[in-house]
């Protein structure tokens, strides 16, 4: 049952067409192997925050597309990433998603030694491996290495094939969300605090990525919130001041003018940013002595552009979604076909006013945490989905609002913010990226 | 002054009304429960949690926003409550951590079982409540219910309901 798509980059081609796509993208398990495989392997993906990693000896585990890898911050300041497995047997060297090893680490269960950078340093019983082909064995060489890590502004990326596009040129112009998440702070510096949300929803990876797209959703899905929400700030004028909470959920009820206006760019590699002119978190109070701050390290000019750029969504395709204000990620971890893990983190900007801070916490409370006020919409409709789309009856999945012939010709473009052009250009890039590393079977 | 409100078996009572209030979908009478300041915290570190500012929590509600929770809930277009989600609360014989009736508060801690079940699939959460009671105009509110669960950072589905 195994071999419709693998092998065949021609049939992996023809489920992405210029305006739809096929449903085998969302319910294939043999695409999602080969998702591990080509896709996750070829492309540049989110591991984690340098500021999760302060001290040498300090660690972060992840699994990346079933590869189980661990960033350890070096005695030097450097960071590695490295195969949480042990060179002799396999065992994983550290079982905590995070802590320090000390100067080393020590493998619990025959007691094999590695430095920091994985290379090998003791094992019992030495005299026994002598005259042995050890030394010349893949376990001889102590933990594998990952040899492209790029850390950029303390967000650290990983891919893990050793063919691909740089991290330059596979990001390009998308890194200013980045740019733009990090000079928020005063001291350029930002800091991972407040613990992850961690939720399990059960739709294909590629669905919640789309979602994070798309502007059409919101008046109809979050009806229930935003209809509460209005219904009991009923009586209060437009300018009165909210509290946090109906700051941040209120305006999810801005009507399809509203969402048409904010506008997207589309970026090569399937990148994207939605919100080009302003966003739902446009209108959040202003804090002054925050923009004096501000100001102070960055000037008028540069301070004033910072914090007007408040796009709704960037996708940094395709594990990471950023929102600059209020400085929240989203990561997209793919567990099965139909499993993904979403991880939402909050960050402190260092220099900032605590006020910053407790807005990232907010909103990622109020709208990622498994208790969601808003999200549990989302999460049903998305399982939905997953579940209809199993159903017989019609193949395909419309991405045609908006659609151009030949705008695929142009690799950058800003367009409305309605427009199914940042989903189009997302399934693009994932058949380019599926099918460049794969080999054609006769 | 002895009101007879900070008995073991008035306090344990409220937990046990507490629970069957949201089991029985009676949110409104629920939400009357809490004092004016009264807050529902589920900390993202559980019972670790030192408080709801430094560290993030899966629920940190004032009344304003359980409100807003409640009255989503009974919006016919909550998507996700069709269909509707129903829990049920199983709880251990509440503790008295503390009591002080001279200034009108008591905490308990009361070890629970908490399943919602929506269509097919169905949710157990395990952990122990902390309830702090305080007496606002001759009866018992809640000032806080904390609930700290058992692996509150592991990755979760969606919970729809209140624990
Ligand atoms: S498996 Fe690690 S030392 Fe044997
Ligand atoms: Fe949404």
């Amino acid at each position: 049952m195994f071999d419709r798509y693998r092998g065949r980059p021609d049939a992996v081609r023809a489920l992405v067409q210029d305006d739809r796509v096929h449903r085998d993208l969302y319910l294939s398990e043999e695409l999602f192997a080969l998702e591990r495989e080509q896709f996750f392997a070829a492309t540049w993906n989110y591991l984690g925050h340098a500021s999760q990693v302060p001290n040498a000896g300090d660690y972060l585990t992840q699994d990346i597309a079933g590869r189980p890898l661990v960033m350890v911050r070096q005695p030097d300041g450097g960071l590695k990433v490295l195969y949480n497995r042990c060179a002799h047997k396999g065992t994983q060297l550290v079982s905590d998603p995070c802590g320090n090893t000390g100067k080393f680490f020590r493998c619990p269960y025959h007691a094999w030694t590695y430095r920091l950078d994985g290379a090998p340093l003791a094992l019992p019983l030495k005299a026994g491996y002598g005259g042995t082909q050890l030394r010349q064995c893949e376990s001889g060489r102590g933990m594998v290495t990952l040899a492209n890590v790029v850390v950029y502004r303390d967000f650290v990326f990983v891919r893990l094939s050793e063919a691909g596009p740089s991290f330059e040129d596979y990001f390009g112009d998308v890194l200013q969300a980045i740019d733009n998440l990090v000079d928020r702070s005063p001291e350029g510096r930002l800091v991972v605090a407040g613990g992850a949300m961690r939720n399990i929803i059960h739709c294909n990876w590629k669905m919640y990525l789309e979602n994070i797209n798309d502007t059409v959703h919101p008046m109809s899905t979050h009806e229930s919130a935003t209809q509460a929400a209005n219904q009991l700030w009923a009586g209060h004028g437009p300018d009165d001041p909210k509290p946090m909470a109906m700051e941040q959920i209120l305006p999810f009820g801005a009507g399809y003018d509203f969402f048409d206006r904010m506008g997207g760019r589309v970026l090569a590699n399937g990148h994207s940013v939605l919100g080009v002119n302003f966003s739902i978190h446009s209108n959040y109070a202003q804090v002054p002595e925050y923009e004096a701050a501000m100001t102070a390290a960055h000037g008028v000019e540069r301070a004033a552009d910072i914090l007007q750029r408040s796009p709704q969504n960037a996708v940094l395709f395709p594990s990471l979604a950023a929102k600059g204000s209020p400085q929240a990620i989203r990561v997209i971890r793919p567990l099965a076909a139909d499993r993904t893990l979403v991880e939402a983190w909050a960050f402190r900007p260092a220099g900032a006013p605590d006020l910053l801070f407790e807005r990232s916490l907010t909103y990622n409370r109020l709208v990622f945490s498994p208790m969601s006020i808003v999200a549990h919409d989302d999460v049903a409709l998305f399982e939905s989905m997953q579940q209809g789309l199993r159903a017989d009856g019609n193949e395909w999945i419309s991405l045609h609002r908006d659609h151009r012939a030949g705008e695929a010709d142009t690799p950058v473009q800003t367009v409305n913010g309605t427009n199914e052009i940042l989903m189009r250009n997302q399934f693009r890039a994932w058949a380019h990226f599926m099918t460049q590393g794969m080999e054609a079977v006769a | 002054m002895t009101d007879g409100l900070f008995t073991e078996d008035v306090l344990s009572r409220f937990v046990e009304d507490e629970a069957a209030l949201l089991d029985d979908g009676r949110y409104d009478e629920w939400l009357d429960l809490f004092a004016a300041d009264g807050h529902y915290w589920v900390p993202l570190l559980g019972a670790r949690q030192a408080d709801p500012h430094t560290h993030n929590s899966i629920a940190y509600e004032d009344r304003l926003l359980l409100q807003l929770r409640i009255e989503r809930l009974k919006n016919p277009r909550a998507h996700s409550q069709h269909p509707p989600s129903q829990g049920q609360h199983v709880l251990q014989r509440p503790r008295v951590v503390s009591v002080d009736p001279e200034a009108g508060v008591a905490v308990l801690r009361t070890p629970f079982l908490y399943v919602e079940a929506r269509g097919e699939r169905e949710l157990l959460l395990t952990g122990r409540y902390r309830h702090t009671l305080v007496r606002e105009a001759g009866v018992l509110r809640l000032q806080q219910k904390r609930v700290d669960l058992l692996q509150p950072e592991r990755p979760l589905p969606a919970i729809q309901l209140f624990i």
